[in-house]
């Protein structure tokens, strides 16, 4: 699977654009158009009829037998199958990171992953990342810094940080500027994003 | 910085009356005005929160909705009949179904339109739906129904809707009536005045794209409709549902418990909802839509594109002698205004105004309101004027402003403002920003050149009056608020439970909010338009005070002295006579055979000849590419009057939030149409219509709450400030780029490619 982001660069990473980062997410795209491909639908006709297919899917450390259509993608299977609506569809094309999930300890937007690419990989959703009932470190740092408005592309923003401080666990403002610049959030909730993925980091241990 | 007289000699302001008898409000306060995390934080961050996309229900059909390709088409012959015989799907809608035989109505206007309406006038009109038993199975259904489409000639631009011979987009032509209001005499003003400017201002189509797309599940129990619906305001959509179904109000039941953004477009009710609802009848069984993210670009409203030309004269002085605003702008298809002459008319002190606006109609998604409808866009003229205007007479930006603060509204019978904070915005606001000296020493030659700039606003409604909250104590001192409103992300839930936390002493993890739906909480106005805190925390204090007189009454009885020798603290009662008792409120017996003290509060009106309204004034520091066109905001600074500060974490987060959407307006968002080709869409997705990203706010950010202790606004001293937050935005923006580079950019948003032409000719035609 192609690296979700684009490296942040050496120095001022600021100047990164958004384009660039969609640019190394075509190549996810691409890749994923190829797998979905088996036969072409023909014009006006359906793609996929249900069609099922067995699939073992490892979400937070459970391993779940499916069945599902080759054309549904991870997002839906996540919510709509095993119940767990913490990731959202913001766009479900790949712009907005709503729906992003870590894949094996990367985050990935899952409404561009196709559940039958999950196979074989380790999947933690928002709700991996609770202990029990108790938040997880990132998720309090995001309550005490007020990093949402709407709270929509919240499960998105908490787990692309901590694929963020997974990586880097002392991310410099710039980084996670760069680093966060693959969720959009609409309410604008970044100045507060920054701050919680700084707190973050401090209190990660 | 002189501070100026903001009275004018001979215009006497109206006669002010006393505000209205009742709670004062608060002197010092101990938990409103602190930073408190959100008490439903933990369900936002957990994925715990469900919201309208989360829901599901037993034996649940999705619904799709086919949508015309067309900006302007007849709808010819449909068919359906392969669709129909698709495996899982349910049902299905077009203009020929019985039951979807319904009109539509455009705000006053009268039905304008149908459910379904074969005249499609826009790409995105309805033209089918489908309900089946799992989404994909509704958009196969979607993409088998065969449509015949008569393409009629179309209009996408506004200056080519208003020439003679148009493609009308309705009977009767495309200009809708000039509306024009004047106070004074412009041509005497002008006459008056040492310096006149003139320029026209463009701004782009602004779409909301909330991150939670449009969204309703509805669901009928014999004759009961339940909702579940993404919307700022649950009784809203309640009202209306009953209206178009011909049901008691208490028969439709709406939920918005959570939801995940709106800025306007979700503030009426959505043809997707009644479609829903009309499936889910049909089929009996509860269906689900979730509009695509491309259907939010295209029919879910719109900030509408304006052209204003805007013409001012001042004296040397400092005086504005007269503004002369002519607005067309373009709300899309059908009637929803694109009016923004309100700045003009009251910002600042002027006695000879005149403005003139007029919509047209395009062939294109329809406006609604979005985030201070009209005022960006007013701000983007005027502000970039005032700027212009003090250079010209060589006076400070800021200076000018000031000489032109005023203390009453002049769109309203001189009535004075109960306080204009605008004065205190512009200077804090610029010693915070270290205004003079970046004027002074800010580099504006070279490749890279800095400039700043600031722009002031201020909004120009005072917000609803009719709300009610229900406040329930329990006996173990915990507590239960009950309020209509919807949290659209704005920390309604938690500012409210701090109002109440403040009067009863109870603390905040041990209150809970019941908020946004219609059969459970009481009436609350849709959250828009900033009347969400002004409109609900007076009524949440007084049912807050209410339980707590009782609550005092019960105790002054039962420890055997008076309500004044008692307080309220930390959930227990004290008394302040010896000997010192304190007597948590579970021990208390009295609460205890009771179980529950209610308290009920409404809200109060306005108080009489004034009017509470907020302000603000905004700073920006730019860098500007000259090689790239590319403008990197470095600096930013709000100063806020939106009276009391309630919660300092979420009043932070709005202006902040309100600042990231002045930067998309101002730098990067607009619709574009495919004009006089296809008239499509061609960026009807967030890849191509930019948003800003967690790079583009200003890496430095500051903003201040300017209190002015509003005593007479309402008993909370509260403002609006969601939409002043995003008001001056891009006027600053604007304003920092001419001090950088002395060109006035005219056309939002400020592209690289735009700025990169426009420094192109300066090279050519010199410095301007
Ligand atoms: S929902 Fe996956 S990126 Fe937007
Ligand atoms: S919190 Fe609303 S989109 Fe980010």
């Amino acid at each position: 699977m192609e690296e979700r982001r684009a490296e942040p660069h050496d120095g001022n990473t600021d100047g990164v654009s958004r384009r660039d980062f969609l640019r190394t997410i075509g190549v996810g795209t691409l890749e994923a158009a190829v797998l979905s491909a088996a036969p072409l639908p023909s014009e006006g006709a359906p793609a996929h009829t249900g069609d099922l297919v067995p699939l073992v899917l490892t979400v937070n450390g459970r391993r779940n037998a499916l069945e599902v259509e080759p054309r549904w993608t991870l997002l839906y299977v996540l919510r709509e199958k095993l119940g767990l609506t913490g990731a959202k569809p913001g766009c479900e094309r790949g712009e907005c990171g709503a729906c992003t999930v870590l894949i094996d300890g990367k985050p990935r937007y899952s409404c561009l992953t196709l559940a039958l690419e999950a196979d074989g990989h380790e999947i933690t959703t928002v709700e991996g990342l609770m202990q029990g009932e108790k938040l997880g470190q990132v998720q309090e740092a995001f309550v005490q810094e007020d990093a949402f408005q709407c709270g929509f592309c919240t499960p998105g923003q908490v787990i692309s940080a901590e694929g963020l401080l997974r990586k880097t666990p002392h991310p410099g403002v710039a980084e996670i500027r760069h680093g966060m610049s693959g969720n959009l959030c609409r309410c604008g909730a970044y100045d507060h994003i920054v701050k919680a993925v700084q707190h973050a980091s401090e209190i990660r241990k | 910085m002189t501070l100026y007289d903001t009275t004018m000699p001979d215009d006497k302001p109206a006669d002010g009356q006393p505000a209205p008898a009742g709670l004062k409000p608060w002197g010092e306060t101990k938990v409103v005005g602190t930073r408190a995390p959100r008490i439903d934080a933990y369900e936002r961050v957990s994925g715990a929160a469900i919201y309208t996309q989360d829901i599901s229900l037993p034996g649940m059909l999705h619904a799709a909705i086919l949508r015309c390709p067309h900006p302007h088409a007849n709808v010819r012959r449909m068919d359906l009949s392969k669709a129909k015989n698709m495996p899982g799907v349910r049902a299905i809608l077009t203009h020929e179904s019985p039951s979807a035989d319904l009109p539509w109505f455009f705000g006053d206007k009268g039905p304008m339109s149908k459910l379904f309406d074969p005249h499609c006038r826009y790409e995105g009109d309805e033209v089918a739906a489908v309900a089946a038993d799992s989404p994909h199975r509704a958009w196969d259904a979607l993409k088998a129904i065969t449509v015949e489409y008569e393409e009629l000639p179309f209009v996408s631009e506004i200056e080519e809707a208003m020439k003679e011979g148009a493609p009308p987009v309705h009977e009767g032509g495309n200009r809708g009536r000039v509306r024009t209001s004047e106070r004074g005499d412009i041509a005497k003003g002008f006459a008056e005045a040492d310096v006149v400017l003139e320029e026209t201002y463009r701004t782009s189509c602004e779409l909301h794209t909330p991150m939670e797309t449009h969204a309703s599940v509805a669901q009928w129990d014999g004759s009961r409709l339940t909702v579940w619906d993404s919307t700022q305001g649950v009784f809203d959509v309640q009202k209306t549902l009953a209206q178009y179904f011909g049901l008691p109000s208490s028969s439709v039941r709406v939920i918005g418990h959570y939801m995940g953004g709106g800025f306007g477009s979700k503030l009426e009710l959505g043809k997707y909802t009644v479609i829903t609802a009309l499936l889910a009848r049909d089929t009996a069984l509860p269906v689900k839509i979730c509009l695509s993210r491309e259907e939010t670009f295209l029919c879910v409203g719109n900030r509408p594109a304006n052209i204003m030309q805007l013409k001012a004269g001042v004296k040397n002085d400092g005086t504005i002698s007269a503004l002369h605003l002519v607005n067309v702008g373009s709300g899309g298809a059908y009637p929803a205004g694109s009016g923004v002459g309100y700045l003009v008319q009251d910002l600042y002190l002027c006695r000879n105004v005149k403005v003139e606006e007029t919509n047209v109609f395009i062939n294109a998604g329809t406006a609604r309101a979005m985030r201070a409808p009209g005022f960006p866009q007013c701000a983007w003229a005027l502000e970039q004027m005032m700027d212009a205007l003090a250079s010209k007479i060589g006076m400070d930006p800021v200076e000018f402003r000031l000489k032109n603060v005023p203390a009453y509204s002049q769109t309203r019978n001189n009535t004075p403002f109960t306080t204009t904070g605008l004065k205190e915005c512009l200077t804090e606001g610029a010693r915070v920003f270290g205004w003079k000296e970046a004027k002074a020493t800010i580099r504006r030659e070279g490749t890279i050149r800095r400039g700043v700039g600031v722009a002031a606003g201020m909004w120009g409604w005072e917000g609803s009056t009719v709300s009610t909250a229900i406040v329930k104590l329990f006996a173990d001192g915990s507590a239960n608020l009950n309020i209509g409103a919807s949290d659209i992300g704005t920390g309604t839930k938690t500012v409210m439970a701090m109002v109440v936390a403040e009067e009863l002493g109870v603390p905040l993890e041990r209150i809970q909010v019941e908020n946004a739906d219609t059969a459970t909480t009481s009436f609350a106005p849709s959250s828009g338009g900033s009347q969400t805190v002004v409109a609900n925390s007076p009524a949440v204090r007084k049912a807050a005070v209410e339980v707590r007189t009782r609550l005092l009454e019960l105790a002054a009885e039962e420890l055997k002295c008076t309500v004044a020798d008692l307080s309220l603290n930390d959930g227990a009662i004290q008394t302040l006579t010896a000997p010192a008792r304190t007597v948590p409120l579970h021990e208390l017996q009295s609460l205890a055979q009771r179980e529950m003290l209610v308290g009920v509060g409404h809200r109060d009106p306005h108080p009489q000849g004034k009017i509470p309204l907020p302000f603000a004034a905004q700073f920006a520091e730019v860098e500007v590419n000259t090689r790239t066109g590319e403008t990197r905001i470095v600096k930013f600074v709000a100063a806020h009057d939106s009276g009391r500060m309630m919660n300092r974490l979420t009043f932070e987060n709005q202006v902040f939030g309100g600042i990231a959407m002045g930067i998309g307006f101002g730098t990067s968002e607009r619709r574009i149409l495919d004009a006089g080709q296809t008239g499509k869409m061609v960026n009807a997705n967030w890849h191509d219509y930019k948003i800003p990203t967690a790079v583009d706010v200003p890496p430095e950010h500051t903003c201040i709450s300017v209190d002015p202790h509003d005593t007479e606004c309402n008993n909370t001293g509260t403002k609006g400030l969601g939409e002043p937050a995003t008001i001056p935005t891009a006027a600053a923006i604007a304003n920092a780029i001419f001090d950088a580079t002395g060109i006035r950019v005219t056309q939002a948003p400020v592209t690289p490619m735009q700025l990169l032409a426009l420094l192109a000719g300066q090279e050519k035609g010199g410095r301007q």
